[in-house]
């Protein structure tokens, strides 16, 4: 599966980073070398294995839905870049 | 010999019996930060007010007579450990002005029992890296050689230990962040089983790999830090509710009888000679001390290296989707909300995450998912099998931390692959989530430190304390001091 530069622009694009044309021919090579690493999983035979998502048996942990003190407004829009009337704003979505 | 030079069980006993007051041992330790900080480079941000206010409570504690053990120690804490009201940049422009608005949990209770920050540590940014190279504000030099890196990503953590700017540090790790720069700074760090110690508060990197631990001097010290931090929180879902031993108590055990197992897969052809012979020796030394050798086998575990840089890199591209420039970190202004993003991240994210996040979004888009990740997937349940299965024989398993002694600065930056091989030997246990500890066993002929890497079962760090203090008590390689010289 050789990555090309097109791919590499798609996936800049899915994660939203903004890439100069050098970029993108600098991360091709980059990351195709590292795929091409990568490939030396199809040595060992995963036929009849399972995923393991998780490296401990884990279970979905519950509490009381009960109220308790959390964070203020202000402490929460504290970090803001543009905090307004208690809000986040942000640029025009449509 | 100097306070700041002391371990924290011996400096405990000086706080204890009245010796030095906490605020003197915190002045001590600061000035000397200082003095060789612009050498070493181990921290983004010093706090030494707050260390000083901190250390004045710590002296009325101790005079009341309810202090623990770390009341009044000045400690380093990596700068992805959210602090309330002190700046948490994750070594990234991204953060560069964040403020927590509260404390992680293990900031919590390293202020319960009474310790002091002297600042925040450097680090990779978002803790991706083996060298710290990668952090936007600063290159961390390795003590014993200032030409050299300190290893990564905790390597502000790991430098301030080695040069005594801190007794001891907190660290994280995703495939050796905290085993690797410690055994390139000849200091004791610990990985954690995952679930022993809580994330909440931790700014993510890989979240079903990531893992809080520390740094210290020596073993004991280690110990008594684990027992600081250790224990279940209900703020993280995936902290475990396993009992917690006392480990220094544990760790005073003799090795006598423990089997400990040598995986032929971690001594490769090729590997550095020096790297290997120290490890050998140090085996040869546990045997002495009436430890059982046995070989074993994980066949599946040189493909941990690939597993997890398909694994890691996918978590994070996920993690970090979260810095859009909405609601904390760096907003660059765009046209739309879309254009703010991609411009926000362009500016805020280096290299080295803008390719990890690249190489995650990759294996997680479609037509890709089943090839890449759900292959890693399997693979890491095929390495977490081998280990299951060693483990019925052993109770601890011996390799190399690193597989070289620290290099220069730019030797690796320029080819991400190379780079990515520090943490051939590290990244299997974080895909298993077993506890690995990382202790001093040796200094390559140019004077370089050498680590030997131990690996247990979950929730059983007491037997890897117990392996490297008796390892550490017939060695005298703790007791060896960096110079701060470049070479």
């Amino acid at each position: 599966m050789a990555l090309s530069e097109k791919d590499v622009q798609y996936v800049a694009k899915l994660a939203r980073l903004e890439v100069t044309n050098e970029e993108v021919a600098k991360y091709t090579q980059q990351l195709a070398n590292i795929l091409q690493y990568v490939e030396q999983l199809n040595q060992l035979d995963t036929s009849n294995v399972e995923p393991l998502t998780h490296p401990l048996d884990m279970k979905n942990v519950f509490r009381e839905d009960v109220v308790v003190p959390s964070l203020t407004q202000q402490e929460v829009l504290s970090n803001a870049p543009e905090p307004q009337s208690g809000h986040f704003k942000v640029p025009k979505i449509m | 010999m100097e306070p700041f030079q002391k371990t924290i069980h011996e400096v405990s006993a000086d706080l204890k019996s009245k010796k030095i007051s906490s605020v003197e041992l915190t002045k001590n330790v600061m000035d000397h930060l200082e003095k060789v900080e612009p050498k070493v480079q181990s921290f983004i941000t010093v706090t030494r007010d707050e260390a000083l206010r901190q250390a004045a409570e710590a002296d009325k504690r101790l005079a009341s007579g309810s202090a623990t053990v770390l009341t009044g120690i000045p400690l380093g804490i990596k700068d992805l450990l959210c602090t309330k009201g002190v700046r948490t940049t994750c070594g990234s422009k991204m953060l560069e002005n964040f403020m927590p608005p509260y404390n992680a949990t293990v900031v919590e209770r390293l202020n319960a029992a009474g310790s002091i920050m002297v600042g925040k540590t450097n680090m990779d940014e978002y803790a991706m890296g083996s060298s710290t190279e990668t952090s936007a504000y600063q290159k961390t030099k390795n003590p014993w050689n200032l030409a050299c890196v300190p290893g990564g990503s905790s390597g502000g953590s790991a430098a301030c230990v080695s040069a005594d700017q801190a007794f001891a540090s907190l660290g994280s790790d995703t495939g050796g962040s905290i085993r690797q720069p410690a055994a390139l700074c000849g200091i004791v760090g610990l990985k954690p089983t995952y679930g022993r110690v809580s994330r909440y508060g931790l700014i993510a990197f890989a979240s079903s790999l990531d893992q809080i631990g520390p740094f210290s001097k020596d073993v004991e010290d280690c110990a008594i830090m684990m027992g600081a931090i250790a224990g279940h929180d209900p703020k993280d879902s995936t902290s475990a509710d396993v009992p917690v031993p006392d480990y220094v108590a544990e760790m005073k055990k003799s090795a006598k009888g423990l089997k400990i197992g040598i995986p032929k897969e971690f001594f490769p052809d090729g590997l550095n000679k020096e790297v290997s012979e120290a490890v050998k020796k140090a085996i040869e030394e546990l045997k002495k001390l009436g430890a059982e050798i046995h070989e074993v086998s994980l066949p599946a575990s040189p493909y941990g290296l690939a597993a997890y840089y398909v694994l890691a890199p996918s978590e994070a591209s996920s993690n970090l989707a979260r810095y859009d420039g909405v609601r904390y970190g760096l907003r660059v202004p765009g046209e739309n909300i879309v254009e703010m993003y991609s411009k926000t991240r362009a500016a805020g994210f280096g290299p080295e995450v803008k390719r990890r996040i690249m190489l995650g979004t990759y294996a997680l888009s479609s037509g890709y998912y089943d090839a890449y990740y759900l292959k890693a997937l399997k693979v890491r349940r095929l390495i977490k099998q081998d280990y299951d299965k060693a483990f019925e024989k052993v109770d601890v398993i011996a390799t190399p931390t690193a597989p070289n002694p620290a290099f220069r600065f730019g030797e690796k930056t320029g080819d991400p692959l190379a780079m990515y091989l520090e943490d051939v030997f590290t990244v299997s246990i974080n895909i298993t989530g077993m506890p690995g500890l990382s202790v001093p066993c040796g200094l390559s002929k140019s004077g370089l430190p050498i680590g030997l890497q131990l690996i247990g079962k979950p929730f059983d760090e007491a037997t890897l304390l117990r392996t490297a203090y008796a390892y550490e008590q017939a060695t005298d390689w703790h007791k060896q001091k960096p110079s701060l010289r470049e070479g």
